[in-house]
């Protein structure tokens, strides 16, 4: 019994296995083998910050010549220069590394509260009624939808009800920054420590009354900065990251604590 | 008798006792109005007035050039203040024109009776109520001229006039109902000749038996008009489930009255555009219902459009101790408001709720649980448990092929969902996400 079964499964197997390799070699689709090299050196985050449906498109695009090889925000310039000696091309200049940065300190126990919301927990659902919770009408919502969307779990929701973003493993993606209904995280240059973290252009005695740390716009910090790195813009101080030297005096100064 | 219902909807309490009996009382007019220059769904007008300015009772403040939007009046006389912001009843600020009232309601010389309102076109009565500022008072605030301009191709066969108040609370207009029965039916009158229509249906949930007596006494045997009872259910004034009961006819999917060859108009605006014809007097004042276990004496009150909500409020004794939450209109589909300050009544306005701890559930969101009781209250028969776990998850795409655009925002899901989900504010979430996603794509095109 056995031995007729062994026989035509051998039969089949030979059979199926050779009509499979003429197919594979009649039937092949010519792909640029270079796709697969770049996009073995991508970063591999799936997250979207280069503006192609993931990764494999990048790839493809980046091979077609309609992507920038400096595409891939995750990856850096140490992937942008892979990629182009891989495809014979001259690297790109190389670029800051840079990295997502929250520019509110409102956490619950500074920022005063308007109402209580009880609906949906969701920044953007937070929104809807009334403008938020919180009685600042720029300050960080709380409810965590940059936490729910980076793709590397850089972002996590603190003790004070204010995401902490950790700047060694974000990918400067940008996908917290477009999602944050206020707009309140930049991608900026990593080699920045310090930043205003307000972005409230309201006066002074406005933004008092409804934050203990927000920005009132005093100009000490502009005034004080030696290498002359901080102006202002609509009420609130803004440090330029490609001149700071981080000496730290602009924190030291702050009467409001609004620059960490 | 049996009477013809809708598919789904809930039983809300109706908590309407405490307002119900009593007559409205003219509330006073205040120091200084308050006049949003953005009322109703449409374009916001321009201010047509400047800081320092004397304005006189009626006349127009505020006015725009589009086709979808109503002008605003100065509700007192007195000295333009300061056109500044203010926070609206439909959530965000808005501009409005600050007018300090001299307190001698000194009527401006457009305001007068029009002695031959009888006799007017179609075309005259619809620009009166243009000019007059009306928009639907039931709520939503549509300018009542769009809707009475129906494209010329859908033949109008009905006019239904919307007197079922459904919402729990709310008894304004069930005492307008009550007191100005005549110019209710005025109001019905002019809208049917607009429209050149033989018959209209006032529709009234049978919990308001007196209303439905008076309006039947006072329409008698006069043909064409019909004073229909309906059940009491929620939504039963929503425009398109008044529809079905009333005519049997089903408004489509992303269709609107007109294309079922029906116009409802809510009861306050037909009183207004009888007002507004007959007398001339633009839309200047309405009727709010002030209730709620946490304000000390609930009334029904004659206000000024402009009128602040804090200066109702110690009209009727102040709140009680124990407020918890304040909600402009109904508890199903009002809007609650971050606090009373600087919070004018608008036209759509038509009730002012305070809630006490004891009527505020505040509980915590859980998982659904696929009971589908959300799916079998939904009167326009969408499925707010899908649509809402998309929304959650992100996947608008995926609410919008759950049909989340026909969604009227009624609260029904929310109100049943033993898992105490939001489930209405997700599917607004939706809509909000998909209308600016569709608005970008026409954009482009």
């Amino acid at each position: 019994m056995i031995v007729p079964a062994v026989i035509s499964l051998a039969v089949l197997g030979l059979l199926f296995g050779g009509l499979l390799a003429f197919a594979s070699q009649k039937f092949a689709v010519d792909t640029d083998p270079r796709v697969e090299q770049i996009r073995e050196l991508l970063a591999g985050a799936n997250c979207g910050a280069c503006g192609y449906a993931g990764c494999d498109q990048f790839a493809e695009e980046v091979v077609a010549g309609r992507a920038p090889l400096t595409g891939c925000t995750p990856g850096g310039a140490k992937v942008a220069a892979e990629i182009a000696a891989l495809l014979g091309l001259e690297a790109p200049e190389e670029t800051a590394r840079m990295t997502a940065q929250l520019k509110c300190v409102g956490d619950c126990n500074v920022a005063k509260k308007r109402h209580d919301y009880l609906g949906v927990q969701d920044c953007k659902a937070a929104l809807m009624y009334g403008g938020g919770p919180k009685a600042c009408a720029y300050g960080c919502l709380g409810y965590g939808n940059c936490v729910r969307v980076c793709p590397v779990e850089a972002i996590t929701m603190g003790e004070n009800g204010l995401p902490v973003i950790d700047t060694d493993s974000c990918i400067a993606c940008g996908l917290c920054s477009r999602e944050c209904p206020r707009g309140l995280i930049d991608i900026v240059n990593a080699r920045g420590v310090h930043h205003v973290r307000c972005k409230s252009q309201e006066k002074g005695k406005q933004v008092r009354a409804v934050c203990d740390r927000g920005c009132i716009a005093c100009r000490l910090c502009v005034k004080n900065c030696p290498v002359e790195a901080i102006h202002m813009d609509n009420n609130v101080a803004v440090i330029d990251s490609s001149i700071c030297t981080n000496c730290g005096t602009c924190v030291e100064v702050c009467p409001q604590k609004a620059i960490v | 008798m049996s009477l013809r219902t809708f598919k789904g909807g809930v039983h809300p309490g109706h908590y309407k006792s405490a307002t119900e009996k009593k007559a409205v009382v003219v509330a006073k007019p205040p120091a200084v109005a308050v006049i949003p220059l953005s009322q109703h769904i449409g374009a916001p007008c321009d201010p047509l007035v400047a800081a320092g300015d004397a304005v006189k009772m009626g006349q127009k403040i505020g006015d725009s050039k589009s086709f979808v939007s109503v002008p605003v009046h100065a509700s007192v006389s007195g000295k333009v203040v300061k056109i500044g912001k203010c926070n609206s009843p439909l959530g965000g600020s808005v501009d409005a024109v600050f007018i300090e009232n001299d307190f001698q309601d000194t009527w401006h010389e457009s305001v007068k009776p029009n002695p031959d309102w009888e006799k007017m076109s179609a075309d005259e009565l619809r620009k009166i109520i243009r000019e007059a500022g009306i928009a639907g008072m039931g709520g939503a605030a549509f300018p009542t001229h769009v809707k009475l301009s129906p494209p010329p191709e859908r033949k109008i066969d009905y006019v239904l006039i919307n007197g079922a108040e459904c919402e729990p609370y709310l008894t304004a207009d069930h005492r307008a109902m009550l007191e100005r029965t005549e110019d209710l039916l005025r109001g019905v009158r002019l809208v049917m000749k607009i429209l050149g229509v033989k018959k209209a249906v006032i529709g009234i949930e049978d919990n308001k038996p007196d209303a439905i007596e008076a309006v039947k006494k006072a329409a008698g045997a006069e043909s064409g008009i019909e004073v229909r009872a309906l059940h009491t259910k929620y939504p039963q004034g929503a425009e398109k489930q008044l529809i079905k009961v009333i005519t049997g006819r089903e408004v489509p999917s992303g269709g609107l009255p007109a294309d079922v060859g029906c116009i409802v108009q809510n009861v306050g605006t037909c009183i207004a555009i009888a007002d507004a014809v007959q007398k001339g007097v633009p839309l200047l004042e309405r009727i709010v219902t002030i209730t709620g276990s946490a304000i000390k004496e609930p009334q029904n009150m004659l206000v000024r459009i402009g009128t602040p909500v804090t200066d109702l409020i110690e009209q009727c004794g102040g709140f009680t101790s124990n407020l918890r939450k304040l909600i402009l209109g109904g508890p199903m589909m009002g809007i609650a408001q971050p606090g009373a300050n600087n919070l004018p009544v608008i036209k759509g306005t038509s009730g002012i709720l305070c809630l006490a701890d004891s009527e505020v559930a505040e509980d915590e969101i859980r998982p659904c649980i696929r009971c589908a009781q959300c799916v079998e209250v939904c009167p326009v028969s969408i499925m707010p448990l899908f649509i809402s776990s998309a929304v959650e998850q992100g996947l608008y795409d995926r609410a919008e092929k759950f049909n989340a655009m026909d969604c009227i925002e009624c609260g029904s899901c929310s109100y049943i969902c033993p898992a105490k989900r939001p489930l209405a504010q997700w599917i607004k979430m939706a809509k909000d996400e998909i209308a600016a996603k569709r608005r970008a794509a026409a954009e482009k095109s």
